[in-house]
């Protein structure tokens, strides 16, 4: 397991959500605690229909919970209300997420598809290019930095998304099956890549995942059955120093 | 960066397309302001053209254009005697149509006094009338040639064509020709010879043509117009009406209908472009929601997204009009009647362009608004 800070980058404290009401309620999640520390790469197990994404998505800020508290990065964004009035905002600033497919922007190359997380979070043209470019680059992909998303490769246009993740130089990176549709190489590859950016730039990653193949990528598994925390255990990852 | 023109350089060939055809339909908009601008001044044009400052016609009468009027053929030495009129001319008007080799050709025939007021402005061709009979000069759009000879009224006179002249249409699109007074009186007043013959047998009198439709009068730039006016009609057989009233007159009760006919025309069309654009907009905006569900994953803020759709929707309306204007201003001339776009007409229908696009965006901007970030996460790839 990699050494980890004392302060978690994610905190979530008894959080609930459910949809609907009286006999139709459907209790998605049931007072999870779940803490994230920098250099960690945790997997959010568990069936189909156990509240993994409905946990992936509260964490992100895109679904609001019943009750409970998030705190990212040292900031409490929810007490049984959103406290930060701008969660787009706090996303562009904390966050990196990638998506099950890569979600590129279908009319701006790759370059320009990392480029666009720092656009919108206020840099200039030339800077978010210039880190665009050695970000493809960091992971591999600099000599597709012009090729259109239809021209790049299901593996290539899953690290150009990676990147833009990793444009603003979030503290707190989701993943939501990142490798669901690449093959077992492709797919340990990937999680090479999340692990050694854990500890590169000390992030803590969430990756939702139905692979057991890629348990050993990970320094903390938490499993979830309908809407509890179910198991936490330890993986068997190669331990990491982070710096 | 500017994802508007990002996306529009992306899909470079549906955009052109689509812009295309939006171009067919504003450049309809354009052409029905020109059709409109072109009837509004082809009839002003047949009362500017006679450069009065008074109309001098038949008592109780909204003569000549807009309703008949007769009076008799010496009122214009009545009129000059008038105290601030300085120049007077007779005229008379009248709709002709002929047969020239095999076709129909209809006229507005305007009988004048040559050297007073009431004859062609301005010639693009050819002479004045210079012979007292069967000379004429005539607009372009008839499509005759100097030389050429039409033959005219019941006694089969023929009139050689020997000046032309250019934008002188009625506000139904016909063209302007003048005669000689003498000419064009015998033509409107004068029995064919069967039907003359018979009044004769009959024992009546033969009628005299010497009578007009109105007169024309200059007045004088010391003496005011309205004071003259109210002179001439204290005759009680007269009216007398200004330019500015003969202008009334026409642009507001002869071509009415027509104007409204067009105005409607132009507004459905308005309506149509405006929901024609909104669904393109929309159906646009239909194939970004993915896009726009990862926009707003990743933070992008709302003014981000609607930019995107109204920078979308102006480029569209603005290549969309300037193409269809083009289009309008190349095919002008090969259309069947007068178009008249001045600037400002233009900018105006510019101006409703631009309004439209904006205003059908906002159907856009409310899917846009509504797509959940959440939507970036759905499975299919």
């Amino acid at each position: 397991m990699a050494e980890t800070s004392t302060q978690p980058v994610v905190r979530v404290e008894r959080l609930s959500k459910h949809f609907g009401q009286g006999s139709a309620r459907v209790d998605a999640l049931r007072d999870i605690d779940m803490e994230v520390f920098p250099g960690q790469v945790v997997g959010l197990m568990g069936p189909s229909g156990s509240g993994k994404t409905t946990l992936l998505h509260c964490v992100a800020c895109i679904l609001e919970p019943s009750n409970g508290r998030i705190t990212l990065d040292g900031e409490v964004v929810y007490d049984d209300h959103w406290l930060k009035a701008d969660l787009r905002r706090l996303r562009l600033d904390k966050i990196g997420f990638i998506f099950q497919y890569p979600n590129l922007l279908p009319f701006l190359d790759g370059s320009d598809n990392v480029a666009i997380a720092m656009h919108l979070a206020g840099q200039g043209a030339a800077a978010a290019r210039t880190r665009a470019i050695e970000l493809l680059d960091y992971l591999e992909v600099g000599h597709r930095k012009h090729a259109m998303p239809s021209q790049l490769s299901g593996g290539e246009a899953q690290r150009v998304a990676i990147a833009r993740a990793l444009a603003n130089k979030p503290r707190i990176i989701l993943a939501d099956e990142p490798t669901a549709p690449l093959d077992s190489a492709r797919a340990r590859i990937v999680m090479d890549l999340l692990r050694r950016i854990a500890v590169d730039q000390g992030a803590a990653i969430i990756v939702v995942t139905h692979d057991e193949m890629i348990l050993d990528r990970f320094d903390h598994i938490f499993r979830l059955r309908d809407g509890r925390l179910e198991e936490e255990s330890l993986s068997a990852a190669t331990p990491t120093d982070v710096g | 960066m500017n994802l508007a023109y990002r996306d529009i350089k992306h899909n470079l060939l549906r955009f052109v397309l689509t812009n295309f055809g939006l171009s067919l339909l504003l450049g309809i908009v354009v052409m029905i302001t020109g059709v409109y601008g072109g009837l509004i001044d082809d009839a002003l044009r047949q009362a500017r053209a006679a450069n009065a400052d008074l109309w001098v016609i038949e008592a109780g009468t909204n003569g000549p254009f807009a309703e008949a009027s007769r009076i008799a053929g010496d009122t214009r030495e009545l009129v000059s005697r008038v105290y601030g009129v300085q120049r007077a001319g007779s005229v008379t008007y009248q709709s002709v149509q002929t047969e020239l080799n095999g076709k129909p050709l209809r006229m507005f025939l305007i009988g004048f006094e040559s050297g007073r007021p009431g004859g062609p402005r301005q010639l693009t061709g050819g002479r004045e009338i210079m012979r007292s009979h069967y000379e004429m000069i005539v607009d372009r759009s008839a499509g005759l040639t100097i030389g050429q000879e039409v033959p005219l009224g019941t006694h089969g006179h023929k009139f050689t064509v020997v000046g032309l002249m250019r934008n002188e249409v009625t506000s139904s699109g016909d063209p302007v020709a003048y005669i000689t007074l003498r000419d064009a009186q015998a033509l409107q007043f004068e029995s064919a010879p069967p039907a003359a013959r018979r009044e004769v047998a009959r024992g009546g009198a033969l009628q005299s043509n010497d009578q007009i439709n109105a007169v024309i009068a200059k007045v004088s730039p010391y003496v005011p117009v309205k004071e003259v006016a109210a002179a001439l009609s204290r005759w009680k057989h007269l009216t007398a009406l200004t330019q500015d009233q003969q202008e009334t007159l026409l642009s507001k009760f002869v071509i009415e209908r027509a104007r409204k006919q067009q105005g409607l025309i132009m507004v459905l069309l308005v309506i149509v472009s405006a929901v024609i654009i909104a669904l393109i907009i929309y159906t646009l905006t239909m194939d970004k929601v993915r896009s726009i569900a990862t926009l707003k994953f990743v933070g992008a803020p709302d003014r981000t997204i609607v930019g995107l759709i109204v920078q979308q929707a102006l480029s569209m309306g603005i290549f969309g009009y300037v193409t269809g204007l083009a289009l309008v201003l190349i095919f002008k001339p090969y259309f069947p009647r007068r178009l008249v776009l001045d600037p400002e007409s233009v900018a105006i229908v510019f101006a409703i362009t631009v309004v439209i696009c904006l205003a059908a965006s906002t159907l856009g901007i409310r899917l846009a608004l509504k797509v959940d970030p959440a939507e970036a996460l759905a499975s299919s790839g």
